[in-house]
């Protein structure tokens, strides 16, 4: 299912077989060149595949942009210990909305990718973990699992290569904190989803104490097509140092919202112009958030950027998970600092005391301001808070709590300040507080 | 404490589908398909579920405390998750979740008198581009306006 039109600007590469008849079948795969990238890799050596995903400069698209060739290369294959591939597809950053498409519309490209994954570290079997709320998901890739086994591409000797891939999906519960890659690992073992301590990092010790590939879906589904045309090709598509495509989400206060494939690099404002349709009812663009809701604001000025990894860290934010949430000039930053910190501190792990207690106080800190019983002196002890937790937690979700606010409080003090004068709600209303 | 013949099948398929030695590692999944046929995770439902991965119900319990979906007591039959975070609440999701809370006369985590509904403040549901967007038991319901949210609880209680 496609619940937006696509934009004549789009290169597709991941989502190419999105609005087939059947995409979802093993036959429209194979006649849509499916798995020739795995019988590439059949015939190649394992340093040779991970050689190619490096030379393509795909970068981790769950939000954080590690070369994905480079996670590949630090699992010892050489251990006698069992191999995993994990699948990220817990998709729960705020903002974003694609990994959904790519299982719902195209498993069999994550098995594929899977399935590369595999033969480049020596796994022999991996686990997709979908976030529970995606149960019809879930559904589509158990069948598309169950017809990959009974036409020879999963289960023993793999197209006769002699190669045995087992493939489970594995369901989360309703979690943020799980599509964190430590968490998610606790959590695929039946536990809590509180981060571990690392190092070991997962390439060494993941799932099960083993060694551990663990990539977000579309970083995975990224890899059929780079088998397939090489890594150069598909390097070619984006900037350099970022290769290729990204499904970047359009959300917010924007005429056209929808999931669009474009190329690393590609200039916000034009996406936002020109795929998304410009910003809404004929308003002004007031700020952008560039890859979920744990990434630093870009006000208007900032926004004529190249969206790849580098350029927007440049601007000291985060290209991240790819959800783009466009805000029009009348968006209140008091209300959206609000609702993103609720946002935090309920899914807040409570492990570590900076991310626990920070994420509460500023909670309530904000619903004060909000409610109109604010002080000046409020403000800056919002961005002091912010910037105690920075660094200083387990795991990444103190600082994605954390950034954003520090970045609300310096790029929009005079709405805090002017807030402070006006009588309780913005103008997107109250935030309702409630449980 | 007996399973449907489904659940039954559900539950040895995830458990054959952990490395050996590990069963417990399905310990989530089996609590949600279980929850999902039982209406809520029972003291019975959590003993028989511990008892087959060879832990102890409070292990089991402390995971039910952490995850959201997992719930001891019974949601309504039609459980209504209503995403009010940053992309759905620029486009309305607040309103939308204010519109059920009337509509149903029942708050955050409250089920209606009759059993029929329960309805969740939820947080990003990953449907952002078609916001707001909620959930009714497992199905979504994208680009919503509280008419639609009228025209989509009349037809569940006709469902009755």
């Amino acid at each position: 299912m496609l619940y937006n039109q696509p934009s004549p600007l789009e290169v597709k590469v991941l989502t190419r077989r999105f609005g087939l008849p059947d995409s979802q079948s093993l036959d429209t795969y194979l006649a849509t060149e499916g798995f020739q990238g795995f019988r590439r890799a059949l015939e190649m050596k394992p340093e040779e595949i991970i050689g190619e995903v490096m030379a393509s400069n795909l970068r981790g698209r769950g939000g954080a942009g590690f070369p994905a060739g480079m996670k590949w290369s630090f699992v010892p294959r050489a251990s006698s210990k069992p191999k995993y591939i994990v699948v990220n597809g817990d998709e729960g950053e705020p903002g974003t909305c694609k990994d959904r498409l790519l299982i719902e519309n195209d498993p069999h490209q994550l098995i594929e990718g899977m399935l590369i994954a595999a033969l480049a570290v020596g796994a022999a079997a991996g686990y997709i973990y979908i976030r529970g709320e995606y149960r019809r998901l879930i559904e589509i890739m158990d069948r598309a699992i169950a017809e990959a086994y009974r036409k020879g591409y999963l289960g023993e000797n793999i197209l006769g290569s002699g190669l045995r891939f087992d493939v489970y999906t594995h369901s989360g519960a309703g979690s943020y904190e799980c599509g964190e890659e430590s968490a998610l690992l606790e959590s695929l073992e039946g536990r809590r989803g509180v981060p571990r301590i690392r190092p070991p990092f997962p390439a060494v010790a993941g799932a099960f104490q083993c060694p551990t590939v663990l990539n977000n879906v579309e970083t995975l589904c990224a890899v059929p097509a780079i088998l397939r045309d090489g890594g150069a090709a598909f390097a070619a598509l984006g900037t350099p140092k970022n290769g290729g495509t990204r499904l970047f989400c359009l959300s917010g206060h924007i005429n056209k919202p929808g999931v669009y494939e474009l190329p690393m690099g590609f200039n916000l404002l034009r996406m936002i112009d020109e795929v998304g349709g410009g910003v809404w009812k004929g308003k002004k663009l007031k700020a952008v958030i560039p890859g979920g809701s744990s990434c630093p604001i870009l006000k208007a000025s900032e926004c004529d950027l190249a969206m790849d990894f580098d350029t927007v860290a440049k601007a000291r934010s985060m290209l991240g998970s790819g959800g783009v949430v466009v805000l029009d000039e009348d968006t209140s930053i008091v209300s959206l600092a609000t609702r993103v910190m609720r946002f935090y501190q309920h899914e807040s792990c409570g492990w570590c005391v900076p991310c626990r207690e920070g994420t509460t106080w500023l909670r309530k800190l904000l619903e004060r301001f909000h409610a109109g019983h604010g002080t000046l002196a409020d403000i800056d002890l919002m961005g002091d808070l912010a910037r105690n937790m920075l660094g200083r937690t387990f795991c990444p979700l103190g600082d994605a709590a954390a950034m954003p606010m520090i970045s609300y409080v310096e790029k929009f003090r005079g709405e805090f300040e002017e807030y402070l004068n006006r009588t309780p709600g913005g103008p997107l209303g109250r935030v309702t507080i409630d449980g | 404490m007996t399973f449907s013949p489904e659940l039954e099948t559900r539950l040895e398929t995830l458990m054959r589908s952990c490395p050996p030695g590990r069963e417990a590692s399905a310990l989530i999944p089996m609590l949600l398909y279980a929850q999902d046929e039982t209406g809520a995770l029972t003291s019975e439902v959590v003993e028989e579920v511990a008892r087959r991965l060879g832990i102890t119900p409070l292990q089991a319990d402390e995971v039910i405390s952490y995850y959201s979906m997992l719930r001891r007591r019974p949601a309504g039959r039609h459980h209504l998750q209503i995403c009010t975070n940053v992309s759905c609440m620029l486009r309305g999701g607040q309103e939308l979740y204010g519109h059920a809370c009337k509509r149903l006369g029942i708050r955050n985590h409250e089920v209606t008198a009759d059993g029929e509904f329960s309805l969740e403040e939820a947080e990003c549901l990953g449907a952002c581009s078609w916001a707001p967007a909620m959930l009714v038991n497992y199905d979504y319901h994208q680009d919503m306006t509280p008419e639609k949210l009228d025209r989509l609880i009349d037809s569940l209680e006709k469902k009755h």
